[in-house]
């Protein structure tokens, strides 16, 4: 009886003993497998990985490609959303109506529609013809928005009483934000940052639409030649997993790093 | 330390009115301002520690008045040492760093200057095992304790303190207002707003009592509270006593 509890409950604590933590991810993994090779079963397909061997150069590219799109949409969605939140505090109404009105829009409409009326519309009439580029700033428009909203959110959170402190020791305003507001912003930003950046990286698929030649595409255009699909995709997936997961560990680290705030 | 302020007002609009008009000169070592809640005894203190404007009239602080434009408002604030009722402490640093950054920042001390005279207070105020710690990790008895070393560190020529115990449970209070004792018996002049009225009575030499905004009553705290003038302040006492358990 103790012996159940202590394997299959989340203990006193609120966490789990290890043997039990170890035992139940096995469980669970062995589950998904299970589900997944009694369905491909059903509908008769044996997989056959043998085949991805003579395309893994095109692949790597295309895993690169997703790469260097994120970090470059994570720096650029960084500062749209940086100037976004502090545009939608200004108190110039013009500033304040434009930012507003930008992060509902693209909060309030689907990536992809975003991605064909930026390209085909906006980006035809300006002339971004390169497509790397308006990927990166077609999804860092979309991703800053969402980031604003991190932001402005940690901006409303700071204490009153932490900046009136700031006045009474006699700081600065150079000082206070430089010693209270930022590092206290860092801290509460960081871990949702770092979490949105997991975003940036699969939102980045979509960017296969106008033909952007990065991991999704790339999968696209394999399983296009030889129609193996499902070795394809699970691939891809697994490869989305080997750039997410890492980054879904750091976000958990960091949160733990500043819990001194809440 | 001499305090002036000469038709001192504070509305926030026509209805809100803070602080009625208030004229007041002496020279305190140790003043406690007591009064109902809502009463403008806090309004009043961070007018004293130039955190507020007041709406209108004249303030000065030993000598210096209160200037109105920011950057001598900051300079002003450099020479005082304020302590809030809570969260005053700044929330991502140490106890050691709330000390050391001002006076490293503000008050130009060195690293090893700053670090030794913070480790000198928070050694006298029985925090010497507990530098390290956050905020968070500290009672609010110890969080008081560094926020009162924190605000005399830089040898401040007068300490504010707004109801620095109100917050706390009452096994934390008399630990915060023996540091506040031990400070007026080295001849820190201080201003405190509070409830704790055997602190009030036994520990500073002057008593304010200020009711709706109005100064009501001004005088030695040993015959202000055995000998009450308006019917405000005695009504006031008379309910503190109501659930006094040595009555």
């Amino acid at each position: 009886m103790k012996l159940r509890r202590k394997l299959f409950f989340v203990q006193e604590n609120g966490k789990a003993n290890r043997l039990g933590a170890c035992l139940n991810f096995v469980l669970v993994m062995g589950l998904f497998v299970a589900v997944f090779w009694l369905s491909l079963g059903a509908i008769n397909v044996h997989l056959e990985f043998g085949f991805l061997g003579r395309f893994w150069l095109r692949i790597w590219d295309g895993f690169w490609m997703t790469i260097e799109i994120s970090a470059a949409s994570l720096i650029l969605s960084l500062l749209i959303g940086i100037l976004s939140a502090a545009g939608c505090g200004s108190p110039l109404l013009f500033v304040r109506y434009f930012f507003r009105i930008y992060v509902k829009f693209i909060r309030g409409t689907p990536l992809i529609m975003q991605i064909y009326l930026f390209f085909y519309i906006v980006g035809t009439a300006w002339g971004v013809e390169n497509r790397f580029a308006a990927g990166v700033i077609i999804l860092s428009t979309f991703e800053g928005a969402y980031i604003s909203e991190i932001i402005r959110g940690s901006l409303l959170s700071l204490e009153e009483s932490q900046l009136e402190a700031a006045r009474a020791v006699g700081f600065t305003r150079r000082q206070t934000l430089r010693y209270v507001i930022l590092p206290q912003l860092v801290a509460r930003t960081l871990p949702a940052l770092t979490g949105q950046f997991a975003s940036i990286i699969k939102d980045s698929s979509l960017l296969s639409m106008i033909a952007v030649i990065e991991l999704t595409q790339t999968i696209r255009e394999i399983t296009a030649v030889n129609f193996r699909m499902f070795e394809c995709y699970l691939l891809l997936g697994m490869l989305y997993l080997c750039l997410t997961l890492p980054i879904s560990f750091v976000s958990k680290w960091l949160e733990r790093r500043f819990q001194y705030e809440n | 330390m001499k305090i002036e302020f000469q038709g001192l007002t504070k509305q926030y609009d026509q209805e809100h009115v803070v602080l009625k008009p208030m004229d007041f000169s002496d020279d305190i070592h140790t003043l406690a301002i007591i009064g109902p809640s809502g009463g403008g005894k806090s309004t009043l203190l961070r007018i004293l520690g130039g955190l507020l404007l007041p709406t209108s009239g004249q303030v000065s602080v030993g000598g210096e008045e209160l200037p109105t434009d920011e950057r001598a408002l900051q300079k002003y604030r450099q020479g005082l040492g304020f302590v809030f009722q809570q969260g005053g402490l700044f929330r991502h640093l140490s106890a050691m760093e709330n000390i050391t950054l001002p006076l490293e920042q503000v008050h130009g001390y060195t690293k090893q200057e700053a670090a030794r005279r913070a480790e000198e207070l928070l050694e006298r105020f029985g925090l010497g095992a507990d530098g390290r710690k956050k905020p968070s990790e500290l009672s609010g008895g110890q969080q008081q304790r560094v926020a009162i070393a924190r605000a005399v560190a830089a040898r401040p020529r007068l300490l504010l303190l707004d109801e620095p115990t109100s917050a706390l449970d009452p096994e934390y209070t008399n630990e915060v207002l023996d540091v506040i004792h031990e400070l007026k018996n080295e001849g820190m002049d201080f201003v405190i707003v509070t409830h704790e009225m055997g602190f009030a009575r036994h520990a500073c030499e002057k008593v304010a009592f200020l009711c709706e905004g109005s100064l009501l009553e001004y005088g030695d705290s040993a015959s202000l509270f055995v000998h009450p003038k308006t019917r405000q302040l005695e009504r006031f006492l008379s309910r503190l006593l109501e659930w006094n358990v040595s009555e």
